[in-house]
């Protein structure tokens, strides 16, 4: 077993146990904090794969942005600082056993393809991926459309949200 | 080096994790706890399959999971705010409490 995989193994044992806590924690406020760490391993999964520049946006836009707006959510509408009652629902049990099926599926299918055990070729000497993501986000003959798309989607989202937390009987 | 197969069951794990959150928790907020984890998963794939395609000067994967992100920020900010929306109106945000719906 070489370095590079039992450094994979630790940080997929620390994201796969930081999710489950996520999905189990009875406090939310506690739950939202496993998911940073969830998404931290996630990000060094990413410069694992030599994608440095999706590792960083990770860490920005995730982390930064997405999990901070959950731990906001949680702390407007809690009644009270605890949380009461179950957390989760009488037929978890069905739950688990999609979410199980869904894995095994997966597995499966995957175990069937002719390129599961591939290894990476090593990375040109050189080779610069930032570089050539910027170029493919604006170049015509590449990806210009699909981003401005999501520009536009983005902006839609966040006026309908501005639009749906407003709250009309205060001024 | 590590193969292939290792990124794709650790993906196929997080989403069974995020799909057992969305299922099974009683809070909305968690639920989209959960749809996050599956997302997160999604990315893991595209670009586990960018880093070991034959043309890694072929963009198409980091490219996809960068516009997942923006989906997944537009996803996350609706739908808090639908939380919100929901709990100045009921004062929950249990799913299992908000049953206009159901007859």
């Amino acid at each position: 077993m070489t370095g590079a995989q039992i450094i994979f193994l630790m940080v997929a044992a620390f994201t796969l146990l930081s999710a489950v806590m996520v999905v189990t924690t009875r406090n939310l406020v506690h739950a939202a904090l496993w998911l940073v760490s969830t998404l931290f391993g996630v990000a060094v999964v990413y410069a694992l794969l030599n994608a440095n520049f999706i590792a960083v946006v990770q860490v920005v836009v995730y982390i930064g942005a997405i999990a901070i707006l959950f731990i906001f959510a949680v702390m407007l509408t809690r009644k009270d600082m605890r949380d009461s009652g179950p957390q989760i629902n009488k037929n978890w049990w069905a739950g688990a056993l999609v979410a199980m099926l869904t894995f095994a599926g997966l597995a499966f299918l995957l175990s069937g393809w002719s390129g599961f055990s591939k290894t990476a070729a090593e990375l040109p000497a050189g080779f610069d991926s930032i570089s050539l993501l910027g170029e493919s986000l604006v170049s015509p003959e590449a990806y210009v459309l699909p981003f401005e798309v999501a520009s536009v989607l983005l902006l839609a989202a966040l006026v309908g949200a501005v639009y749906v937390a407003f709250n009309p009987s205060k001024k | 080096m590590v193969p292939l197969s290792w990124y794709l069951l650790l993906a196929a794990a997080l989403f069974g994790i995020g799909l057992f959150g969305v299922l099974v928790r009683r809070n909305a907020i968690a639920v989209l706890l959960g749809i996050e984890l599956m997302l997160n998963a999604v990315n893991i794939n595209l670009v586990s399959f960018w880093r070991y395609s034959d043309v890694l000067t072929s963009m198409s994967g980091q490219v996809f999971s960068i516009i997942v992100f923006a989906v997944a920020a537009a996803e996350v900010s609706v739908g808090l705010a639908l939380v919100i929306s929901v709990y100045r109106r009921r004062n929950t945000v249990i799913a299992d409490e908000l049953d206009m719906l159901k007859w």
